[in-house]
């Protein structure tokens, strides 16, 4: 015996149905799963971080007493100290950044308006490249590269210059740093490029700009969302780094994340790296505000 | 804005699961929460594991493997990278998940203090009795007679050079604050380094009066500071890693700086241009100790362990291994017969005498003094002021 559900006579009221009577059900069972996700793993993490950063720990045995308090944030704001290293890892931050995008525009120009379908792949797959390697291996052949004895100083010499010494500086930062995230730049600045449509730089020429106006003029601000798209990777990215200030920088080469590190990994003092952990989430949330402006959503 | 909210919601649950209350001065006056814990007077079986936060090259198969086959405990370590990580795994008494730490003397107030480690009855262990007097209760491990662990092994923190630069070896730390040498010193990335350079002072500025260089009152912990502030425009590099030293020192970015012996036979087998030495004014060291969490699930696997490792002969295959000295005197022979020569080489023989009298060994700093009064300079003060030295 068969019985069939009717929906009209109460009872079991079969799932379409009920997706059919209540509008909203549907939105909310989809979005549900993502959003606990998101607000679960995402904001509760941060919001832990935020909460920790108003405790403090015991001097001796380290561990978090919850006092509350903004002992750690005055610390941040009064000391010198950590003025110097938040100015100096914005610095580099920015800097990578530039540099990464002065270095990309004009590749990712030749890779998507300029190169054959053929040499397009070939410098996609050499773009890349590096990301197959560990970024640990990455950073090591620069300590190689730039060190007392290394590639750099020999090949100078052997030239007649004399040596450049830039191991562990932080001009050896700056260079691993944009070597490291320069594919992270030139991708999305290809894919604004790309979907410029070649007609705007026909009108332009007819207008009687030559190629170089019309890229500065036209392809640039066209490209530019895609270029703050790329800028956000470099910046964060460099801003959270703490692993090659260690292995290239000097003296004096210490970014936030390094700070952070040694306040989780050596001071235990996990309030205090969560106090200074917010200074990059609010400079991203600028960063990432400026770029919202610059439309650089739309290019993502 | 509707995130905002959330976020709002999320802090209000977050804040009212946690209440508020006065921080601890975190002052050692009071004794250590599991001083009155009473160990076990005798091993039972092996409860089949056991569960080690170790450093790297302390838990080798060539003495677990023989261990695992006379007591059925299967090892399994997981390796710290630093004193602080390992503090901060061995939480809440290791949880429950750890049994044992080979934790280094900068650590182990903390952990005893914390509560995190318990008292060791080290009759269960025979070759105690043959350990070296100091190693039988260091002070960083023992307190007011109760054995918070049992000894491991050593090693001095010493001056390594490169006799290319330095044909005449050096006779004091003094090369590392000389700034003729600019740009050609390294020394460790590790807030402890300021009792390096305490030493120094204690020897070189006597006017200050540092008697211990763990033990800092204000004048003299500034003193300190502003010595290292100083080096750190000769400092080419802070060191992490025992390897990134090594590459320094043999891509001849430094050639000066400080060390451990490890250090100096990796560079020397490479290539002999390299010595190291313990000038006159001394120098820090380290001593490492098997501690039992308070929570330890396998006890008995714990002690079989330690019994083992304090055995001369995995002492010595541990000492030849790491490059570094070995608690117990009879393993010098031992040393002897798997590396001619190692006994000498790594010192073990030298306990009580000048050699041995020059290391200070790591502790803790503390707020409290040896004499009782608060006036010295805590080690969470260290570290931010480590911070601020390397800027």
């Amino acid at each position: 015996m068969i019985e069939r559900p009717h929906p009209r006579k109460g009872g079991a009221v079969p799932f379409s149905g009920l997706l059919w009577r209540l509008p909203w059900l549907r939105p909310v069972l989809l979005l549900t799963p993502p959003l606990a996700w998101f607000v679960v793993i995402y904001l509760a993490s941060l919001v832990t971080l935020l909460v920790t950063a108003f405790w403090t720990t015991d001097p001796f045995t380290t561990q978090i007493v919850q006092y509350w308090n903004t002992d750690n944030f005055q610390r941040i704001f009064n000391e010198p100290v950590y003025h110097t290293i938040i100015g100096r890892t914005v610095g580099m931050a920015a800097l990578v950044t530039v540099t990464d995008a002065a270095l990309a525009f004009p590749f990712a120009y030749y890779m998507a308006r300029i190169a054959s379908r053929r040499a397009q792949t070939l410098l996609f797959a050499a773009v890349l490249l590096p990301l197959w390697a560990s970024y640990l291996a990455r950073v090591y052949a620069w300590i190689l590269i730039l060190s007392h004895d290394g590639l750099l100083n020999r090949s100078l010499q052997a030239i007649g210059l004399p040596p450049a010494n830039i191991g562990y500086t932080n001009i050896a930062m700056w260079l691993v740093f944009s070597y490291i995230w320069l594919p992270f730049m030139i991708i999305p600045t290809y894919a604004a490029l790309e979907r410029v449509p070649e007609s705007l730089l026909e009108a332009a020429g007819d207008l009687g700009a030559r190629r170089s106006r019309a890229v500065r003029d036209v392809m640039l601000p066209l490209a530019l969302p895609g270029i703050v798209a790329g800028s956000i990777f470099t910046f964060s990215l460099t801003l959270g780094d703490y692993i090659t200030p260690i292995l290239v920088g000097g003296a004096g080469s210490s970014l936030i994340g390094n700070v952070v590190y040694a306040n989780v990994g050596i001071a235990n003092n996990i309030p205090f790296a969560a106090a200074l952990a917010m200074v990059p989430v609010a400079i991203m949330a600028v960063y990432l505000l400026i770029a919202q402006r610059l439309g650089a959503f739309e290019a993502l | 804005m509707k995130f905002g909210a959330l976020a709002v919601a999320a802090m209000v649950m977050v804040v009212a699961c946690g209440s508020s209350t006065n921080p601890n001065t975190g002052t050692p006056t009071q004794q250590p929460p599991t001083a009155n814990m009473k160990p076990q007077t005798s091993i039972g079986s092996g409860e089949g594991q056991l569960n080690l936060i170790a450093w790297e090259g302390y838990v080798d198969p060539s003495w677990t493997t023989p261990f695992t086959q006379q007591t059925g405990c299967v090892v399994n370590a997981k390796y710290a990278g630093s004193s602080d990580e390992m503090v901060s795994l061995m939480k809440d008494g290791g949880g429950g998940q750890w049994d044992m730490v080979s934790a280094s003397g900068d650590a182990d107030l903390r952990l005893i203090y914390g509560g995190d480690v318990k008292p060791m009855n080290v009759n269960l262990i025979p070759d105690f009795q043959n350990f070296q007097t100091f190693f039988k209760a260091p002070p960083y491990n023992t307190i007011n007679g109760v054995h918070y662990g049992v000894s491991l092994q050593w090693g001095p923190n010493t001056l390594l050079y490169s006799t290319k630069k330095f044909p005449n070896k050096p006779t004091s730390w003094s090369v590392i604050y000389d700034p003729a040498n600019k740009g050609l010193v390294t020394v460790p990335d590790n807030p402890i380094q300021i009792a390096d350079a305490a030493l120094y002072l204690s020897k070189s500025q006597p006017k200050l009066g540092i008697k211990d260089p763990y033990e800092l009152t204000k004048s003299q912990f500034d003193a300190t500071v502003s010595l290292l502030t100083q080096q750190r425009q000769l400092v080419k590099l802070y060191w992490g890693l025992a390897s990134d030293e090594i590459n320094a020192f043999s891509n001849g970015d430094v050639v000066v700086g400080a060390a451990w012996p490890y250090q100096t036979i990796q560079l020397q087998q490479n290539n002999g241009a390299f010595a190291d030495t313990i000038p006159q004014e001394g120098a820090t060291g380290w001593g490492d100790t098997w501690m039992l969490a308070t929570k330890a699930p396998h006890p008995n696997c714990a002690y079989l362990w330690d019994k083992w490792v304090s055995t001369p002969q995995v002492q010595a295959e541990q000492a030849i291994s790491f490059g570094e000295t070995p608690v117990n005197s009879k393993a010098c022979a031992e040393m002897e017969s798997l590396q001619a020569g190692s006994c000498a080489q790594y010192h073990a023989d030298q306990t009580g005498t000048a050699y041995f009298n020059t290391i200070k060994f790591w502790k803790t700093p503390l707020a409290t003094c040896d004499d009782g009064s608060q006036n010295c300079i805590p080690y969470d003060q260290w570290v931010s002021a480590w911070t601020t030295i390397k800027g």
